[in-house]
């Protein structure tokens, strides 16, 4: 689950992190209150679920309250790689001197997590990476012992920070690191992280993303997902257990598990279609969420053919073909449909099928050159 | 011959009274294997399966009645670290995780925990381990496969089943098949399974399944050129998947945008690994 910058912020305040004054508006109007409250300049920042926003022109330096309601006015109706602006950050402006790169995330090769800095922050710091590897300070943690104060220290030293400030960092660190622990976060970035003109350290823009198989244990966190910001049908798949991705294909994909979903998807490429979906139904699900699933994806109007692909191991085939039938009877598409049951009473599975009218398919490549057929008409 | 489970394996299940540990430790027990006790905390002292299967307080206690060497567990993902680091305690060698949804932060103190101790974990979110009409840990189906000597490692579920399934087909079986799981973080890796395949007499040659994401094919191929003396078939799931939504930078300065799966393609046939372009493809590429 990825948190907004604000959100981010705000979780990074209750750990001691300096952050500059400010907050979210929804509407111009509010916008230019939030102005007058901070006085003198203000940043105006978009508030959407991806990267690239000051690149897109979503972020604008305002130099008093009538300039933030009329640069706000125009960032709420833009729209940023495809997403809306539904709300703006109004952040008091800082004079800055220097910009940092400071984050913690999961570094899976290593199996710890890794604190990465480096003195060249700001939007280019992938370019950084990629080019001068040497400016980026990678630091892995031991995730049984925790941060180091050392390790801050050293972070410190390599990315040439004035030893005066070294104290505030190191405090920096600690909450970074205690707040990425306390979230179950896989990702939580500092980026700029500056030294302002009278050197002080500020927390400038803030990222998270928290692992969604740790919610359970964070239900504020999860309260605050922003919804508006999903495809409405991943929305409803998450609500019953589903794991959907849209996509912009006509061939509606319904499968178990997450490698054969992609395999199949892989496959009715290869065959010359597009998948308009990834779709996990996951394992042991019952006639109920393959129904939910069938609803998902049908209601999707690009999609031409759906390619049903289970191969029972706990999951059950005859259970899939019920729910096959309810949502058939719900929603009655009139879109092709080719099934392919293997495994777990899938001989049970297909008798139920037989009157449903859907074309049948033994191997995978069969079903897959079956649906990309059946969605050319 | 076969790697990691086999005839002699003395199992024990985490979770035996929960729903899916009961149904898949009945599965496991019509299959053959040799399932000695089960490990519910609170309900000590009760019998499974008609009375042929005692549960235990804790892994300790059963380990010690039963001389149990493997164990598997299908409890929640929010239990799942606990029971890991308690068969690890206990010092059972050998540790299959099922359960999905483990938290990664968790899954980081288990490895880094569990390195230091001289046991092997395989998962989590795994199908398990089958070693045809020896033994069956887990949850893959056990009349989809065939003895023979093909060695099949692979890093999803219902697709190592597909796979399985298709050299059924032609008559083609599997030595032991290891499922190492999805996840992020895990305990066994392509490499520790490549190179018991290598030194197994049972083994001819190998299937590997991988998918999109991290580096560990990469390594995998790395380690086949240089170490690997028998034929390694390959199938990578996700090459029509879009690159992932992501939002900050970590990820791309640490991956350094590896992890396609037209890199771990690339990456395999320059070490001599035949990639399939469908798993059903997988057997003949075998012959």
């Amino acid at each position: 689950m990825k948190l907004h910058e604000y959100q981010s912020k705000t979780i990074f305040a209750k750990y001691g992190i300096p952050i500059p004054k400010g907050r979210v508006a929804a509407t111009a109007e509010e916008a230019k209150h939030i102005a007058e409250e901070l006085g003198g300049r203000v940043v105006i920042k978009s508030q959407v679920l991806v990267g690239g926003r000051g690149k897109a022109g979503g972020v604008r330096v305002a130099k008093n309250a009538d300039e933030a309601e009329q640069f706000a006015q125009q960032i709420l109706t833009m729209r940023i790689k495809d997403l809306p602006v539904r709300k703006v950050l109004v952040d008091e402006a800082a004079a800055i001197d220097h910009e940092i790169y400071f984050a913690i995330t999961n570094d899976r090769a290593a199996k710890k997590p890794v604190m990465i800095a480096s003195a060249a922050g700001g939007v280019d710091i992938e370019e950084v990476a990629a080019t001068t590897p040497e400016k980026i300070v990678k630091v892995h943690i031991d995730p049984l012992l925790g941060l180091r104060d050392y390790q801050a220290r050293d972070i410190a030293a390599s990315i040439d920070l004035p030893r005066e400030l070294w104290r505030d960092f190191g405090k920096i660190a600690a909450g970074l690191w205690q707040a990425y622990l306390d979230t179950d976060a896989s990702l939580a970035e500092i980026n700029p992280l500056v030294i302002t003109k009278d050197k002080r350290l500020i927390a400038l823009d803030g990222k998270m993303m928290i692992d969604d198989n740790a919610l359970f244990r964070h239900s504020k966190l999860a309260e605050i997902r922003d919804i508006d910001e999903e495809v409405p049908a991943e929305t409803e798949a998450r609500r019953y257990g589903l794991s959907f991705i849209k996509l912009d294909g006509n061939i509606g994909c319904m499968v178990n598990g997450a490698g054969l979903a992609m395999t199949s998807m892989d496959i009715v490429k290869l065959f010359g279609g597009e998948p308009a979906n990834f779709l996990d139904i996951g394992g042991g699900a019952g006639a109920d969420k393959v129904a939910a699933a069938m609803r998902i994806i049908i209601s999707d109007a690009n999609v031409q053919a759906v390619l049903i692909n289970i191969f029972g191991g706990i999951t059950r085939c005859d259970e899939v073909a019920r729910g096959i039938l309810t949502a058939m009877d719900e929603v009655k598409p009139k879109v092709p449909m080719v099934v392919r049951l293997v495994g777990t009473n899938a001989e049970e599975g297909r008798r139920l099928l037989e009157n449903a009218k859907m074309i049948t398919a033994e191997t995978l490549a069969d079903a897959a050159q079956k649906a990309v057929a059946a969605a050319k008409g | 011959m076969s790697i990691l489970i086999n005839k002699n394996t003395r199992l024990l299940v985490q979770g035996i009274t929960g729903n899916e540990g009961l149904f898949h430790t009945t599965q496991m027990v019509s299959y053959g294997t040799n399932v000695v006790a089960g490990v519910t905390p609170g309900k000590g002292g009760e019998w499974v399966l008609e009375g042929k299967i005692p549960v235990f307080d804790s892994v300790k206690l059963a380990a010690d009645a039963t001389g149990a060497n493997c164990t598997v567990i299908f409890v929640p993902a929010r239990f799942a670290p606990d029971a890991m680091f308690e068969a690890a305690d206990a010092g059972i060698p050998l540790i299959v995780c099922i359960t999905e949804g483990v938290p990664v932060q968790d899954m980081m103190r288990v490895r880094n925990y569990l390195d230091q101790k001289k046991v092997r974990l395989v998962g989590p979110n795994c199908p398990g381990m089958l070693t045809p009409n020896e033994s069956k840990v887990g949850i893959i189906p056990g009349n989809i496969a065939i003895g023979g000597n093909v060695g099949v490692v692979s890093r999803s579920g219902t697709l190592t089943y597909e796979v399985l399934y298709a050299l059924k087909q032609v008559n083609m079986g599997a030595s032991t098949c290891v499922g190492i799981g999805g996840d992020p973080v895990n305990g066994t890796n392509f490499i520790d399974v490549l190179e018991m395949f290598e030194h197994d007499p049972g083994t001819e040659k190998v299937v590997l399944i991988g998918e999109i994401g991290g580096t560990d094919e990469d390594k995998a191929a790395e380690y086949i050129s240089v170490k690997m003396t028998k034929p390694v078939v390959s199938f990578i799931a996700g090459s029509s998947a879009p690159p992932g939504k992501r939002m900050g930078h970590a990820g791309a300065i640490i991956e350094g945008g590896a992890g396609s799966a037209a890199d771990k393609v690339k990456a395999l046939e320059a070490a001599g690994v035949k990639v399939a372009k469908h798993p059903e493809e997988i057997p003949s590429l075998l012959n």
